[in-house]
This record gives structure tokens, C-alpha cells and sequence, in this order.
């Protein structure tokens, strides 16, 4: 028993904020470095069968039961598995075509699309099996789980914590790090935006039709990081991890609501004139808030060209002027996310630019 | 017999320009009625015969009833506030986060205000010191009434990053 609970107590260090996040990202590069290794069939059943094995073992923590076993909370059980399966899919057959196309040998989807099936028997029987069974567990779903519902609104009771729907919760963790109007109206239009723009900025043809790695590494590996750990990863962050007070919370932790956090946040203005210069804050707002601006001046005006000499050399060439921009600001706005999770886990950093003056803070 | 063959279309059509302009008309003027009435249902609409808005100016009882130090949280559920004194001074602060409205909770132990949204804490003087939010809680003027009552209007509020908390109406001197 003293192990198990020494496990759990590791656990829940990892799932830290900033563990959690870190480890995130190293699997998530893992992920793709060794996309070979473990997409195999025997390597990644067994990481299945391990994941259902600690699964089942943390069933039997009370604390862990509660949160899995919310109504609200199934469904998103159900997406990591479906997502860690597709994600599997996804490499597998990325891997294996890497391999074909390496000797010259036609893919996975080219051999498939010689092949014909008929319409009647072979697709809409299926169909109706699968329809049948969707029907029936959704059914069985809505017997035995009960709607979560709660007692009339009061705006002067605001539950705690307070949960946006589950496909919400990124937006919600990113309104602990950025201003409403950032998080909340800027962000979420440069998301759609930009996923809009890919087809236009995406100069390489390469890919269409079948599963690659090796021929569009970068636009892979960018749109997963910010699919599954900007968005995915913050779901399930937001779902099982954030409890009483917005607090962060292990998944075998009790949720108290007395858990003790400091969180001092301090403005990028008080580290520079308090901190470093010594110097009581300037009167003058746009002096106070100098080194912020400079800070992001510097990230969305001079960092483009900087990259566009040193790793993104290619992509320029490529690109052009105007598409190349709006290539690497949409990455930069993308990346401002997690380097302000960093930066406020690491140096309780509040706002790189903060006037609550006029509402404006980034 | 041909004079029974069935009528054709053009037979059967009494429409003169006349009549087509009468109907359409007709039709238009209908049309645009419906589009006025609906339209200023919708606007009435806003204009509700009663409105469930507690009052902006009420009374909180006696200064004496508020302890040294304390938070009391009797008003929350009913005017959205929180009466705050410290030794000599009362303050009534608003109970709405300023990151993005929802209500904060008020924990003793720790001596702080916390927002269960996004994390946001402020000090029991109403000051934002961890999570997103990015200014100080709101106060609210208040006043000693004829009869002793502390009396607080909601209508006016008092904002630190605007430097309006050394108004003497923010806050009630006890001697």
C-alpha cells in the first residue's frame, strides 16, 4: 500500500503544471521521433495494455473514481482513447508509406484504391450494424448516466470550479494567461483564420491523398502540437487537472479547497523598474510599459526576419514575402500561448504589457 | 365542339396590369405591416412590465454590526456584495471578478478572495494579486443615512487604477 500511494504521489507531481506540460511536450516530440518504433503492432499494443492496466489500478483510488466517473467527464474518456487509436492509425500508416516511398514502391492508399467493394453487401451492411450498435449504447448512455443538472442560475453563486462545456476548456485555460480580448476574441479568430489560410500558405504538394511524414514534417508536426497539446492536452488539463479555485490538482489529490498555491503575479513592468532598476514604478503609463511593448515588438516585427534568415530560410524562398509573414505570425501567435504558460508557471509573469487603465493587457 | 376544349392558361388568366399591380400592392403593403408590427413586438420586448432588479440604493444596518477585520459576506446572494472593515474604515466591495464577471468566493483562512473561473485571488481589500484578472474588485460609495444605517449606492463605483479609492465617498471613517 505504501508503494501504491508513493506511485500516486509521483503521479500527481507529474501532473504538475508545469511537469505536466513539459513531459507533454517531450512525449509529443517522442511521439514523432519514434514514430517507427512504437506504431509497431506488438510495441504498441503492449502500451495499450499498460495504459489499461494503470487505468484500472487507479480505479481503485477513490479520488481518481470521482473524477472519471462524472457524467460531464465520460466523453472525454472516450475521446482520448479515440484520439490516442487515430493517432496510432496516423503514424502507422505514416511510417509504413516513409518506408515504400523510400524504395520506390507505390503507397498504402495507392494499392488500396485499385481495389473495388460493393455497395450492397459489403458498405451499407455495415453501416447498418454500425448504426444498431451507436443506437444502442447511446441509448444504454442515456438510461444509466444521468444529466448533470444543477439548481436554477443565481449570478451571485458562482459554482467552484466553474467548467466551461468540455470542447471550451482550451479557451478557458488560455484565459488564465492572456486577456479576455486576447484569449477570448483574437485568439480564437486567428485559430480559425488561420486554419483557413493553410491551404494557401502550404506550398508543398507533396502528401495528398496518403499518409506521410517524411515529405511534410513541419506541417505535421505544427498542426499536431497545436491540435493535441494546445488543444487536446488543454482539455483534458482543464477536465481532470483544474479543480476548486482554479487550482491545479494530481488526478489522486483531494480536490481542498484550501489547497495553498502561491501565485504572486507580477507585470513585466514591476520586474524591469522594481526588480531590476530598482526604481519605483514611472507615472507615465507608455514609459511604465515600455519594456512589455518592446518585448512584443521585438517578437512580431523583428523575430519574422530573423527566422526567415536562420530556420525558416527555406520557407522564405519558397513562400515569398507576403505568405512567408503571414506564415510566421500565425506560428508566433500560436507559439505565444505556451511560452506565456511557461512564463507564469516558472515566473508567476503576469502581463508582458499590462495598462488596466484602458482594459488593454497582453 | 372545339369551343369545350379546356381552358389554357392564358384563357383562364383574368390578371390585367391593373389587377397585378392592385394585388402585388396589397401583397407589399401586408407585408411591410407584418415587418412594423413584428419589429416593434421585438422592440417592446425590451422594455419588460417588470423588472426583477434589486434597488442601487439600500440600507445595511448599524456600522457597529460590522466586526473589526472582517468580511461579511450577509449582502452576497442578495446585492452582490461584500462589507469590508479593517480597523477604523468600511469599504463595500463588488462582488463580480473583474477578469470576466463570475462570483468570487471569499475564504477566511487563507484571507482572500478567489475567483473559481480562472484562478484570479484578491486581498481582503479588494486588491487583484494572483491569476488573470487585471485590475482591483470595484467599490461602491456608501454613507452613514439619518438614522445610523450605513446606506451604499451602487450606482457609483470606485476604481483603484483610477486612483478613485481616496474619493471620501468610497469608504466610511468610523471614529
Amino acid at each position: 500500500m505504501e508503494f501504491a500511494e508513493k506511485i500516486k504521489h509521483f503521479l500527481d507531481w507529474l501532473l504538475g503544471p508545469v511537469t505536466f506540460f513539459l513531459f507533454s511536450v517531450i512525449g509529443f516530440g517522442a511521439m514523432i521521433a519514434f514514430r517507427g518504433w512504437w506504431t509497431r503492432t506488438p510495441v504498441a499494443l503492449s502500451l495499450f495494455g499498460l495504459s489499461v492496466v494503470v487505468f484500472l489500478l487507479s480505479m481503485t483510488d477513490a479520488q481518481f473514481r470521482v473524477i472519471i466517473e462524472k457524467p460531464d467527464n465520460i466523453p472525454i474518456v472516450i475521446m482520448l482513447c479515440s484520439i490516442g487509436f487515430l493517432l496510432w492509425l496516423a503514424f502507422r500508416k505514416m511510417a509504413i508509406n516513409d518506408g515504400l516511398i523510400e524504395q520506390g514502391l507505390p503507397t498504402i492508399e495507392a494499392r488500396e484504391s485499385k481495389k473495388r467493394v460493393m455497395c450492397w453487401p459489403d458498405l451499407i451492411y455495415s453501416e447498418f450494424l454500425i448504426a444498431i450498435l451507436v443506437t444502442i449504447a447511446l441509448l444504454w448512455w442515456a438510461i444509466e448516466i444521468k444529466a448533470p443538472l444543477e439548481e436554477p442560475a443565481n449570478p451571485a453563486v458562482t459554482p467552484n470550479p466553474s467548467k466551461a462545456p468540455w470542447y471550451f476548456l482550451g479557451l478557458q485555460e488560455m484565459l488564465v494567461y492572456y486577456d479576455p480580448w486576447l484569449a477570448g476574441v483574437v485568439f480564437p479568430t486567428l485559430i480559425i483564420g488561420g486554419l483557413q489560410a493553410i491551404p494557401y500558405i502550404d506550398m508543398n504538394t507533396k502528401g495528398n491523398g496518403y499518409f506521410t511524414f517524411k515529405e511534410r514534417p513541419f506541417a505535421i508536426t505544427v498542426y499536431l502540437f497545436g491540435f493535441i497539446v494546445l488543444w487536446v492536452l488543454l482539455i483534458m488539463l482543464g477536465t481532470f487537472l483544474r479543480g476548486p479555485n482554479w487550482s491545479f490538482f494530481g488526478f489522486f489529490e483531494y480536490w481542498d479547497i484550501h489547497k495553498l498555491t502561491s501565485l504572486n503575479n507580477v507585470n513585466l513592468s514591476e520586474y524591469f523598474w522594481n526588480t531590476w532598476l530598482g526604481m519605483p514604478l514611472p507615472e507615465n503609463i507608455f514609459l511604465r510599459e515600455l519594456p512589455g511593448f518592446a518585448v512584443v515588438i521585438f517578437y512580431f516585427a523583428a523575430l519574422p526576419p530573423i527566422l526567415a534568415n536562420t530556420v525558416f530560410k527555406r520557407f522564405f524562398i519558397e513562400c515569398g514575402f507576403i505568405r512567408y509573414n503571414v506564415m510566421a505570425n500565425l506560428f508566433l501567435f500560436m507559439a505565444a500561448l505556451p511560452i506565456k504558460m511557461a512564463l507564469r508557471w516558472l515566473f508567476n509573469l503576469k502581463y508582458i504589457v499590462g495598462i488596466p487603465e484602458w482594459f488593454f493587457n497582453i | 365542339m372545339a369551343s369545350t376544349t379546356p381552358p389554357t392558361r392564358t384563357a383562364n388568366a383574368q390578371l390585367t396590369r391593373r389587377s397585378f399591380l392592385e394585388s402585388v400592392s396589397t401583397g407589399w403593403f401586408i407585408f411591410t405591416a407584418a415587418c412594423i408590427a413584428g419589429l416593434s413586438a421585438t422592440a417592446r420586448f425590451f422594455f419588460p412590465n417588470d423588472l426583477f432588479e434589486p434597488p442601487t440604493r439600500f440600507k445595511i444596518g448599524l456600522p457597529e454590526n460590522y466586526a473589526p477585520n472582517s468580511v461579511d459576506e450577509n449582502w452576497k446572494a442578495k446585492y452582490r456584495i461584500w462589507v469590508v472593515r479593517d480597523g477604523e474604515k468600511i469599504v463595500i466591495l463588488n462582488a463580480t471578478c473583474t477578469h470576466l464577471g463570475c462570483t468570487p468566493n471569499w475564504l477566511l483562512t487563507e484571507g482572500k478572495f478567489k475567483c473559481p473561473c480562472h484562478g484570479s485571488g484578491f486581498y481582503r481589500d479588494g486588491i487583484n494579486f494572483e491569476g488573470p484578472a487585471p485590475r482591483p474588485l470595484e467599490r461602491f460609495k456608501l454613507s452613514l443615512a439619518a438614522d445610523g444605517q450605513i446606506e451604499v449606492d451602487k450606482s457609483r463605483k470606485y476604481q483603484k487604477e483610477l486612483g478613485q479609492w481616496n474619493d471620501p465617498d468610497s469608504f466610511l471613517k468610523i471614529s
